[in-house]
């Protein structure tokens, strides 16, 4: 038993809630800001830098008592395209799936182009998700044709 | 064509360009036909412009069409706090077919989602401006017999110019050879680059306009806009880097033609203006026909 490796979670089991595992361990932060997670009254446990076979290291958030709506989840898929969304119920998993990147955008992300008519008058921003073949996603604005990236990412 | 919005120049297809070029060549040769004096055209100009308005304008009335519209929107409900999405609903009960340029970059296509009748886009900021690219496509197919295989060399601001962004796609549809000459500063940028490489067509970089005036068929200048420089010393580096004299077109090719989306400053001496290979004024006279041709295409009337 001894030469056995223990094993044991990293980060501690919730009840009721969501895990997002498989997130970019450089992008745990991004994903808790963008989901506002910084700013609400349930429990949140965060790892990251955490040994991943498929990534080499991941990152990984539980929140406690929430269910992210569609508009959230899209959010995620844009920062963390490889993030897995678990939906936990008494301590069993009722869903499990990689978070799907949408081909299109309305609504949630402020174009990057200060000149763009969407920065100017009351128009609901849409942009088509392209995604390079390194993974990285970026965002064409229907409207000024301009491209933000992930780094000039501002959610709305 | 009838009833479509034209945005950007891919909202038509290389075939449809051609319809257009092919129905300005007839206007040119019968410029006033009074076909659509039961059409009214508004040309709403939210900032200045001399030529596009006035060429849009002109072509709307050799063809008997009545015009609305405003050249300045200082002085229209936009001043009190007018939505564009008001004024474009309001306009549309006015006429059958609204001419735009407006300084805000996305303002056309937004227009073009919101009102009943077909948008044409006279200039969004610094995006997209395909009436200019399709007169650019008319003169070089005018000048030179063909669209195809050409050598053409684009001169001076290739970051920022809009035109030369257009230009430069879509002649990527005609297998051209691209001979670019700008400052390293102004160089074209690689979003523009890409479509050249898609299609594995070859292009050469310059920073002498004197290495490619003999290489090419169309020398398309460009003015270098003092406003695009948040550095003005920056400018003055640059600003007379590119003025292309009379002498310099000694060894030229003699189908050599020389474009130019005016206005221009210094970047053309007028010394130029009497050779037979200078035809920017003609390259705006064409912008008359082939916005006759818009029109009456998407009025569905030809």
């Amino acid at each position: 038993m001894e030469n056995q490796p223990r094993k044991e979670l990293v980060v501690s089991a919730i009840e009721n809630g969501t895990v997002l595992d498989h997130i970019p361990a450089k992008s745990v932060f991004h994903v808790m800001k963008i989901l506002d997670l910084d700013n609400i009254e349930n429990q949140v446990l965060i790892g990251t830098n955490l040994d991943s076979k498929k990534f080499g290291k991941k990152g990984i958030i539980k929140v406690r008592d929430k269910f992210f709506k569609n508009k959230e989840v899209n959010k995620i898929a844009i920062i963390a395209p490889s993030a897995t969304l678990i939906e936990i119920k008494k301590y069993k998993v009722t869903y499990k799936k990689q978070v799907k990147t949408p081909t299109e955008i309305s609504g949630s992300v402020k174009c990057v182009n200060p000149n763009c008519i969407t920065n100017h008058e009351n128009i609901i921003s849409k942009f088509t998700v392209i995604k390079n073949p390194d993974g990285e996603i970026k965002l064409e604005c229907r409207y000024c044709e301009k491209m933000t990236g992930k780094k000039n990412m501002e959610f709305i | 064509m009838k009833n479509r919005s034209l945005v950007s120049i891919n909202d038509f297809s290389k075939e449809e360009w051609i319809k257009i070029l092919d129905l300005a060549n007839e206007f040119e040769k019968n410029p006033t036909q009074k076909i659509l004096e039961d059409y009214v055209v508004a040309t709403l100009f939210f900032e200045p412009s001399t030529r596009t308005r006035l060429s849009f304008e002109s072509a709307a009335s050799r063809l008997g069409a009545k015009i609305v519209g405003f050249s300045d929107s200082a002085s229209t409900s936009v001043k009190k706090g007018e939505s564009l999405n008001d004024t474009i609903l309001t306009v549309s009960n006015y006429s059958d077919i609204i001419v735009m340029r407006h300084p805000r970059e996305g303002s056309a296509r937004f227009a073009s989602e919101v009102a009943p009748v077909p948008i044409i886009n006279a200039g969004d900021g610094a995006n997209q401006h395909p009436t200019q690219t399709l007169l650019d496509l008319y003169s070089i197919r005018k000048t030179q017999g063909t669209l195809n295989n050409l050598h053409i060399a684009f001169v001076g601001d290739l970051k920022y110019g809009r035109t030369v962004h257009s230009l430069v796609a879509a002649l990527c549809e005609f297998n051209t050879t691209f001979h670019l000459v700008s400052p390293v500063e102004l160089k074209l940028p690689s979003y523009v680059k890409k479509h050249i490489k898609d299609k594995n067509l070859t292009y050469h970089q310059y920073t002498n306009l004197k290495d490619v005036i003999s290489e090419v068929d169309i020398l398309y200048m460009t003015r270098i806009q003092k406003e695009r420089f948040s550095d003005p010393i920056d400018y003055e580096k640059v600003k007379n880097i590119y003025i292309l004299e009379n002498s310099m077109l000694d060894n030229s090719k003699d189908n050599l033609k020389i474009l130019h989306p005016l206005p221009r400053v210094n970047e053309i001496n007028e010394d130029v203006d009497t050779n037979p290979k200078a035809y920017y004024f003609q390259q705006a006279l064409n912008g008359v026909f082939v916005r006759q041709a818009l029109l009456t295409s998407i009025l569905g009337v030809k």
